[in-house]
């Protein structure tokens, strides 16, 4: 849904977005990373499972709730990629007794 | 360890409180949620972002801030969470609940300056849940941290109105990536109809605020088809977002970014019970404060947009404003050291709101904004709470939003009302005939956000 612009940054991180490797720029979050991955959802909701992806990005909204190297419920547009993060889809509620 | 003043929030109102405080000798610390400072307007701004010229003149003056933030040798921790604040405790001091990475841990301090800043106001359109509909200062945020700009330009669509939505528009124009449509909401006479503000504004000084949002305006013009007087604005799709739709119009895309303005983020200062007001003219709720920052709870005081939405200029005095009033409570300066040290903040704080009037009128959210016609939309996102499940639950008899939230959940979700209490207040007031802004806000709870089991455990450690 979004591309890093070529120039614009130096640095560039490799993690994984369910599964697939993806080079995204130092200082993006890993909310950042599923967009730039293009993944048309980063959670399914608790309530009717829907797909969501990021709204706000600033960490108002909520929407962009993420398993992050095995921990769920993280609030992935606050969260600074690191090397080798695991980013995953979170499937509705959290499963109680999941790592986390 | 017990600091004379604790900062929480360190965006251009936070930065500027904690260089006075400090320069008045007051042993201060600055939390802040993000991984440096700038805030949200000055989001990556000791990174590459800070090069980027095609982000403005207003975003590069934040490095200056920050680099004086950095130099003034205040205590800063960053990625840190405030989940708790009681103002009033056992040792007559303010102690402020933390979490950040290695778990969780309080400290106390004197007093205590909000420096929340603002959230952008929900755009509660029929399907603005669906993957692809974001708002613009998220689009902004993706410049300035990740360098990033949508992928498909051709399939993406700017909608609402505002300063920030022909900054993001001239933004993404300059990196190469112009939105194929602008659908501006605001109705068309609404600038003829205010010419008296904007006269008002020019005579306070606001005259090159004008010219220089002007100019934007021509540029975005110029290069980017735009859509006047939008109303009826829905996003279609089913599993993400396919078309964007309007009254007499329809456009293929697959990200739309929607923005209405800015509100002050009230969930610290509702949480702790200070008094708020309605603001007629901005059309949100703020924290009652008076021109130095004092609230109702005479340890707190809020500096910058979380007080009333004034841009980061006026954040930036209104910070020192706040900064230097706290060194004159703690008996570091008198009255006349702080009317010496404020005079110049004052004035610059005058100067940047000359234009607000202006534009608090001119940009006004519509009624459908404030309070969704359809019953289908959905108010709350996260319970997936339509409008009509809380006109009918105030019809049941609900008079505020914390009887709402026990019908029907709405504010118990992941985000405790941040982005559907103004909408749910309004959906309720409309339905029993209320004026605007009587049904008062969720009251939000400790944590101010989701920790975990195990982090709360090692506090007792």
């Amino acid at each position: 849904m979004f591309r890093a612009q070529s120039k614009a940054h130096q640095e560039t991180i490799e993690v994984f977005v369910e599964g697939s490797a993806v080079r995204v720029p130092q200082g993006a979050t890993a909310a950042a990373a599923v967009l730039i991955a293009g993944l048309f959802r980063i959670r399914e909701t608790a309530v009717t499972g829907a797909p969501r992806l990021p709204y706000c990005m600033m960490g108002v909204c909520f929407d962009c709730l993420a398993e992050i190297d095995g921990v769920a419920n993280r609030q992935s547009c606050m969260v600074p990629v690191t090397p080798g993060m695991r980013i995953n889809v979170q499937h509705g509620a959290r499963q109680t007794g999941a790592a986390g | 360890m017990t600091y004379d003043l604790a900062i929480i929030g360190a965006g251009p109102a936070g930065m500027a409180a904690a260089i006075a405080a400090q320069g008045q000798g007051l042993v201060t610390i600055v939390i802040d949620e993000q991984p440096a400072p700038g805030g949200q307007i000055f989001r990556g701004i000791e990174g590459a972002a800070a090069q980027d010229r095609t982000l403005g003149a207003d975003y590069a003056a934040g490095a200056t801030i920050a680099r004086n933030f950095r130099a003034s040798g205040v205590e800063a921790r960053f990625g840190t969470t405030l989940w708790h604040l009681e103002p009033d405790d056992e040792d007559g001091l303010c102690t402020l609940s933390l979490a950040d990475a290695e778990g969780t841990d309080t400290l106390q301090a004197r007093r205590v300056i909000l420096a929340t800043g603002a959230q952008e106001r929900p755009v509660p359109i029929p399907g603005w849940q669906l993957p692809g509909v974001m708002t613009a200062g998220a689009a902004q945020i993706m410049l300035k941290t990740t360098g990033a700009v949508p992928a498909e330009p051709k399939r993406t669509v700017l909608a609402g109105q505002g300063p920030l939505l022909w900054l993001l528009a001239v933004q993404m124009l300059r990196a190469g990536a112009a939105p194929a449509l602008i659908l501006e909401t605001r109705p068309a006479d609404r600038i003829r109809e205010n010419m008296g503000l904007a006269t008002n504004a020019i005579a306070a000084g606001g005259a090159g605020m004008l010219w220089k949002g002007a100019k934007l305006l021509a540029e975005a013009r110029l290069a980017i088809p735009i859509h006047r007087a939008t109303t009826g604005l829905r996003a279609e799709g089913d599993q993400r977002l396919r078309h964007v739709a309007w009254d007499g119009g329809r456009f293929a895309c697959d990200l739309l970014l929607l923005h209405e303005g800015v509100i002050p983020a009230t969930h610290v200062p509702m949480a702790i019970g200070l008094e708020h007001a309605w603001d007629a003219a901005q059309r949100c709720w703020r924290p009652m404060t008076d021109e130095r920052g004092a609230t109702s709870h005479d340890r707190i005081a809020i500096a910058g947009d979380g007080g009333g939405i004034g841009g980061w200029e006026a954040a930036v005095a209104s910070g020192r404003i706040v900064g230097l009033d706290q060194a004159r409570r703690l008996g570091r300066i008198d009255e006349a050291g702080f009317g010496m040290a404020a005079a110049p903040a004052i004035a610059a704080r005058r100067r940047a709101l000359a234009l607000r009037p202006f534009l608090d009128a001119v940009y006004a959210p519509g009624a459908a904004v404030l309070c969704p016609p359809d019953d289908a939309t959905i108010a709350c996102r996260c319970e997936e709470v339509t409008a009509g499940q809380v006109r009918a639950a105030a019809r049941l008899g609900a008079t505020g939003p914390n009887q709402v939230k026990a019908y029907l959940r709405c504010g118990m979700g992941a985000c405790q009302g941040r982005l559907c209490g103004p909408t749910v207040a309004a959906l309720i007031e409309e339905t029993r005939g209320l004026p605007p802004g009587t049904a008062g806000l969720t009251r939000p709870r400790a944590p101010y956000k989701p920790i975990t089991v195990g982090a709360l455990a090692g506090l007792a450690e």
